[in-house]
């Protein structure tokens, strides 16, 4: 059952973009899984660390681990335990959300929450504490986690919110970065149909789009507005409005009310798949506007209470396959961020800022947030929360953002992880304000810091290397701990550990390197993760 | 770790002094970048470029000992380096001297030291930092090479072939990279007004450190595999290299 060698492979997020080699080793076991945890942190092993990875969908680098190993978490993919009375369902977490729809709906549950694709995985969910469309109303996807299992280098352990909070809420949007999630028990809602009942309306600017958002939000369990970025002026933030609430099976049409199988159906297919990367610049302005076009004036002025498949209301892309590869090879980014309240006027500024570059966005996604969950690093909090696709590639994009990531600030709010693949390590901290208790909890379980990924390393989450192996490192920090501690329990009672030097893990170390290095000599390491950067360079 | 914009947050430059490199490192300090290693020949001129580098805003920054033509000391020196400062998410290639074609014409001697330093000696410190990048399973390698490499000419041939070497050496490394995570761009300026040509008459289509560094930093960020500087000089080229000898070996300077 030991880990085998895996195969070097180019990964990147669904973005495409800055992709890293890693040893990918497939997570057939949930054994194997500990076993791969384990040996990740000791000589021998590629020094590099290890994160596991699912279905790809984050944007960014949140499942890369360059040099290093990555656990294709997909394997991971029974089903242990199904209790269909209580809807709590037990899952390896490989398993997708869409295969939980095509098991699950036609027993009468849905998941609790689903994002904008069904093509993730539950540990990739918990990993990124997705949201959906119905977060004003039942919070995020960790909210719906009873209980998960948790590999990490010190153990693994059943993890809830009551047995030990602190690892199961740094581990709700944590990106990985805590342990390898090997299952979860989710708490389930129940539905009738597989169908929605859905209210579509336009609103001419972003004014009324969020007047409606503000005022409507409390009628409906599923709200979203998708707002065309290319229009300008009095047409600034003109969107639809597509909101509603499962449909029961007596509210359908005569011909799903009286085939209930056909109403329960769950088992959408893939309609087309873009067979290969186009040039860069496919989607331009022009094929972009000439869509977002097309989308508003397709969608009825004002409709209430067409009844809507489950798929093609959730997941309107998930019909085209690897629909990423339009952008082109040089990939896109997608810039999500929430803003409290108060910070409406940024919501404004980010598509008015953005629309001026004249990049092809599609669409940009335009939300209302409730309250957010106990995670120091989960993004969700009450507020606006908005998303927008961008090509790379655009001189100047990056110098926006950064600005764009000021405002944020500014307004008191934050990036999504899961999105990510850009914000500087300054902004995330100013972002994320209490990543030190998140650190806190991460030293706890992985003290010598053998979860790693790329957008770890790029946040300064994670060190390039590992401290000396028998711990001698200045910052004094317990590397030399027994790694082979018989139960999770016991470690889960240990005291924290704190860093005690700001240089924390950057101590230079000799690695396994070829013989003729010599000893490294006590030098400036990299500023440590734990620093902070000089105020001059937060944000923008 | 390179963001998705194509801003590194470390760099390692053979050649530190060189003045396209510190234009480079310039541009990237602002953006993301916090270390700054420059190696190359200790004195005055790589102790301007590690002040500068620190002037400029990055946290990191040191200057090393490199020579090109020391190949016995390549693999310790990559050893040193990236123990010490960890990952490079770009390593500049820009170590190179001119010549002095009409002189060194008449001493092999002299002749033989361009091409150790631009080519032999480069080629295999690159290869020694190459290691690295592979094992690291990521980075972005920038060599500048020349258009003079592209097709050599009689007044500068020594140089012109050296550089057309250390280029055909860093397409074949591009190539043997693919899958790796590790990707080469190579530079192509064409006469660039500097210390290296001081005193010289420019050449048609002539630029700039500074105006070499922009379309770097762009090429980075856009994923590109070879840039020239000035861009037009890609087409001035595809011409100039299928020109009949005839023609080309009376090309004027």
């Amino acid at each position: 059952m030991s880990p085998q060698p895996g195969r070097r492979e180019l990964l990147s997020g669904w973005g495409r973009t800055a992709p890293s080699a890693a040893e990918v080793v497939r997570a057939v076991h949930p054994q194997f899984v500990d076993e791969a945890v384990t040996m990740a942190g000791q000589p021998g092993g590629t020094g590099r660390g290890l994160i596991a990875r699912g279905l790809g969908r984050s944007y960014g680098d949140a499942a890369q681990n360059a040099g290093g190993m990555v656990l294709d978490a997909t394997w991971l993919d029974a089903v242990h335990r199904v209790d269909l009375d209580a809807g709590v369902i037990k899952v390896g977490a490989g398993v997708s959300l869409q295969t939980l729809m095509e098991r699950f709906v036609p027993l009468g549950w849905f998941v609790p929450v689903t994002p904008g694709t069904r093509l993730v995985t539950v540990g990739g969910a918990i990993a990124a504490d997705i949201h959906g469309k119905n977060h004003h109303v039942d919070g995020s996807f960790c909210t719906h986690v009873t209980e998960m299992t948790l590999a990490t280098p010190t153990g693994t352990a059943a993890v809830s919110a009551t047995s030990d909070p602190d690892l199961f809420w740094a581990t709700a949007g944590g990106m990985g970065l805590t342990g390898v999630i090997t299952d979860a028990t989710l708490q389930m809602i129940p539905v009738e149909t597989s169908y929605l009942l859905v209210d579509t309306e336009r609103a001419p600017d972003l004014d009324s789009t969020m007047d409606k958002l503000v005022t409507g939000d409390a009628g409906y369990r599923y709200s979203v507005a998708w707002i065309d970025c290319q229009s300008t002026g009095s047409r600034l933030g003109r969107s639809v409005l597509t909101r509603g609430d499962h449909a029961r099976l007596g509210d359908l049409p005569d011909r799903l009310r009286l085939a209930p199988d056909r109403a329960r159906a769950f088992g959408p297919r893939m309609l087309a798949r873009v067979p290969l990367t186009p040039p860069s610049g496919l989607l331009n302005p022009l094929t972009v506007g000439a869509f977002n076009e097309f989308w508003f004036r397709k969608a009825p002025r004002h409709q209430v209470g067409r009844a809507r498949h489950m798929a093609g209301f959730f997941h309107p892309l998930d019909g085209v396959g690897a629909w990423n590869r339009l952008y082109g090879t040089r990939g896109f980014l997608q810039y999500q961020f929430v803003v409290p309240d108060r910070g409406g006027e940024t919501v404004r500024r980010v598509i008015e800022r953005l629309g001026a570059l004249k990049l092809a966005s599609f669409l940009a996604v335009l939300k209302r947030f409730g309250p957010g969950d106990p995670g120091p690093l989960s993004f969700p909090m009450p507020g606006w929360t908005l998303a927008l696709d961008l090509p790379v590639g655009h001189h100047g994009l990056d110098l926006l953002l950064d600005e764009l990531d000021g405002e944020v600030i500014g307004a008191g709010g934050r990036i999504y992880l899961a999105k990510d693949s850009r914000v500087s390590p300054a902004a995330f901290r100013a972002m994320y304000p209490r990543v030190d208790e998140w650190v806190a909890v991460r030293d706890r379980v992985d003290p010598r810091g053998v979860l790693r990924s790329d957008l770890g390393r790029r946040l300064g989450l994670c060190d390039d290397r590992f401290p000396a192996p028998d711990g001698s490192g200045p910052d004094g920090r317990s590397g030399g701990a027994p790694r082979t501690e018989p139960s999770g329990a016991a470690r889960r009672s240990a005291t924290r550990t704190k860093r005690t030097t700001p240089t924390g893990r950057t101590t230079p170390t000799s690695r396994t390197r070829t013989p003729s290095a010599p000893p490294a000599p006590a030098t400036t390491p990299r500023p440590s993760p734990t620093t902070p950067s000089s105020p001059e360079r937060t944000g923008s | 770790m390179i963001d998705a914009v194509g801003r590194p947050q470390s760099v390692l430059v053979l050649g530190g002094s060189s003045e396209i490199a510190q234009a480079i490192v310039a541009r990237l300090v602002p953006g993301r970048c916090r270390t700054v290693v420059l190696a190359g020949r200790e004195g005055p001129r790589l102790s301007e470029a590690v002040d500068r580098a620190k002037a400029a805003g990055a946290e990191v920054v040191e200057g090393v000992a490199f020579d090109a033509t020391e190949t016995s000391a390549h693999r310790a020196f990559a050893d040193r380096v990236f123990d010490r400062f960890g990952d490079f998410d770009l390593v500049i290639v820009a170590t190179g001297v001119l010549g002095d074609q009409h002189a060194d014409e008449q001493d092999p001697v002299a002749a033989a030291s361009v091409l150790a330093i631009n080519f032999a000696g480069l080629a295999a410190a690159v290869l020694a930092v190459t290691g690295h990048l592979r094992r690291q399973g990521h980075g972005r390698l920038v060599v500048l090479s020349s258009v003079a490499g592209e097709r050599a000419r009689r007044t500068n041939f020594i140089y012109g072939s050296s550089k057309a070497g250390l280029d055909a050496f860093s397409q074949g490394l591009g190539d043997s990279l693919a899958g790796t995570g590790v990707r080469v761009m190579i530079v192509r300026p064409g006469f660039v007004a500097g210390r290296m040509t001081a005193g010289m008459t420019p050449a048609p289509f002539s630029t700039t450190p500074e105006a070499v560094a922009d379309l770097v930093v762009r090429g980075i960020e856009s994923g590109a595999g070879v840039v020239y500087a000035p861009p037009v000089l890609r087409w001035v080229f595809a011409v100039m290299r299928h020109l009949p000898r005839a023609v080309w070996r009376r090309m004027p300077g």
